[in-house]
């Protein structure tokens, strides 16, 4: 932190007590600072209010509308929440949903962990780590369409193996049981690399005396990661699993392009069906109740998982 | 370490710990091997379908090497077959012109990119080195819009558009993130912070204003983290696909990501029309790895900066 961050904003960093006249140009450039940075802010400051704090406002005011983009809202009070309780799709949704969060995060996690543990412990390539990250390049579509013609029933190179083995072939996108677990796979392997080069940015904070030091003391690798590792890693664990969960809870594109929600409903992931009921059904008041619904699982996920990991300390020095 | 680390399997000669050490190495490499592989194949799988031709690809769906060697799968996706060709080939001859949504796309996220981080960039130096009352309270309610996610604001934010008649535009796909975000102003706030004092105050000496410490002091050393944020918002913005789905209605605002959903979707009677569609996706993402190679060193060694995002 710099002086300037924390002193307060009307003083000069040099103490100038008693002195008059440096106080008042002190003043007068505070005065100067506010006018410019009223321009350098304003943009950014517009952006703020018209494209992320009024839509917040309004998103929220929608959900107790009814709305179809053609006439003007009309306020229905909790008309749309109720429903919501109400709706078995929604109920299937959330479920789908969270299915999908468990395994994508569960499978992810552990995968980015071991990826990070063996880029910090047997190589530090930036090759390697560009490697790794290839894949987040490429957008949920293209993931999602890749996959797709792999996973392919007939003509895929992967159905095509697992039939080569003796094995029957696997609708892996087309049954309602196999779908949601290979969607969330998918997006492992897109996501995977950027989360483990996060972590292994974390690792980098952990100093190697101590793992030479467990060295010496004959400790084993997998010792060390569950001694060491672990306990100064889990802050940056904490924080990266909670932008993780929040990110995967809004899964959309690559069941747009890969099931399009079904089979019977069986991917219909919450922001798809939020989608649908917007842009197919046009009842936006009902999308904006389901979007708020989202949005206080997604809070109270994260005021928990903050608890819970205590997120907020590091057990380093 | 690394000489070591390349030979895991040279390691007998020494004593019996580094020797266990040695076999444990090699297994990581395998499973590293394995990983890379994961990684790997399946760019390499689409490349070979691109090249094949749909009717080689069902006669030979296991040949590692493309089936039947062509180019027409890409003359699909640029447009460059008529429909009569492209229906006997097995596409949709639905005539999708890749050129033009890649040009499209190109334009969303320059246009996105150059703005937001500049904007970003002008708010970060006033919440970093001006002094102006309310100025951690600005702040504060600027991080607390991180809380937001994105995805809350699409509903509302498609209704304003619709309202300012930008549908169906790319201005209006890139207007909510030409500004800023949060995480932007955030992220360049840290490193403008750690631009040591002294060299401002040196510039100050030499008679610079403020403005001009911004542009020739402040932004030049900052130039890598700038770099990166703008390298993975190009990144973002190219592979956005729900907003402009939204907003996006036909072929004078549409994006790549969008199109080759669409692609997908005009799927024709005789079977999915995979040589194009994979030839299409190649298309779609080559540009963001041509970028990602200029700039790989650098985006991977300050990658763990954006551990917000």
């Amino acid at each position: 932190m710099t002086v300037a961050s924390s002193s307060p904003p009307s003083r000069l960093p040099l103490s100038d007590a008693g002195a008059v006249a440096p106080a008042k140009k002190a003043r007068a450039r505070t005065r100067g600072d506010g006018a410019l940075a009223a321009v350098f802010i304003a943009p950014a400051m517009l952006g703020f209010l018209v494209f992320l704090l009024w839509p917040t406002v309004r998103g929220i005011y929608l959900s107790f509308t009814r709305f179809n983009l053609l006439t003007p809202a009309e306020w229905v009070g909790l008309d749309n929440y109720v429903r919501m309780v109400n709706d078995p799709i929604f109920w299937g949704s959330l479920t789908v949903t969270v299915e999908y969060v468990v395994i994508n995060i569960g499978v992810q996690t552990v995968a980015a962990l071991a990826i990070a543990v063996l880029l910090q412990r047997l190589t530090q390539s930036a090759l390697l780590r560009g490697i790794v990250l290839t894949p987040y390049l490429m957008s949920n579509v293209v993931a999602g369409l890749v996959w797709l013609w792999i996973l392919d029933t007939q003509l895929g190179i992967g159905n095509e193996i697992i039939s080569a083995l003796g094995f029957d072939r696997i609708p892996f996108l087309a049954d309602d049981t196999w779908a949601i677990p290979t969607i969330a796979l998918i997006n492992v392997w897109r996501h995977v690399g950027y989360t483990a080069l996060l972590l292994f940015a974390g690792l980098q904070a952990i100093p190697n005396d101590m793992y030479e030091a467990a060295k010496v003391d004959g400790a084993s690798e997998w010792r060390m990661f569950w001694r060491i590792t672990m306990p100064l890693l889990r802050p940056v664990l904490a924080v990266v699993l909670i932008m993780t969960v929040i990110g995967s809870f809004q899964v959309f594109d690559t069941v747009a392009v890969t099931t399009a929600g079904g089979p019977a409903n069986a991917t219909n992931v919450l922001q798809y069906y939020i989608y649908g009921s917007a842009f197919g059904r046009f009842q936006f008041g009902y999308a904006s109740a389901m979007s708020v619904a989202l949005l206080v699982v997604l809070s109270a996920i994260t005021v928990l998982q903050y608890r819970l990991t205590r997120a907020g300390q590091t057990d380093l020095g | 370490m690394a000489a070591v680390a390349a030979t895991p399997t040279k390691a007998p000669t020494v004593h019996p710990v580094r020797r266990r050490f040695s076999l444990g190495r090699a297994a990581a490499w395998t499973v590293m091997g394995l990983i890379v592989l994961i990684t790997l194949l399946p760019f390499y799988w689409i490349l070979r379908t691109a090249l094949s031709t749909n009717a080689g690809l069902g006669a030979d769906p296991t040949n590692p090497l493309p089936a039947d060697l062509t180019g027409s799968g890409f003359e699909r996706a640029l447009g460059l077959q008529s429909a009569k060709e492209a229906i006997a080939q097995g596409g949709a001859g639905g005539g999708l012109d890749f050129w033009r949504y890649l040009l499209n796309s190109v334009i969303v996220s320059t246009l996105i990119t150059g703005c937001q981080i500049f904007f970003s960039a002008m708010a970060a130096y006033a919440f970093s080195r001006l002094r102006w009352r309310g100025r951690d309270k600005v702040f504060g309610l600027f991080l607390a819009g991180l809380m937001v996610p994105t995805i809350f604001t699409l509903l509302p934010n498609f209704v304003l558009i619709k309202q300012l008649h930008l549908v169906d535009t790319l201005f209006g796909i890139a207007l909510p993130s030409l500004f800023m975000t949060p995480f932007a102003v955030f992220f360049l706030r840290q490193f403008f912070m750690n631009v040591p004092r002294e060299v401002e105050e040196a510039a100050l000496l030499d008679g610079a204003g403020k403005v001009k410490i911004f542009f020739r002091v402040i932004l030049p050393m900052a130039s890598t983290p700038i770099i990166t944020l703008s390298v993975l918002t190009y990144i973002t913005s190219w592979n956005d696909y729900f907003w402009p789905l939204m907003v996006s209605y036909s072929d004078s605002s549409r994006v790549l990501t969008v199109a080759l959903a669409i692609f997908r979707a005009q799927t024709p009677a005789t079977g999915v029309d995979w040589s194009g569609l994979t030839a299409a996706t190649l298309i779609a993402a080559l540009p963001m790895l041509v970028l990602f190679a200029c700039f790989a060193r650098r985006i991977v060694s300050s990658i763990g900066f954006t551990g917000i995002k």
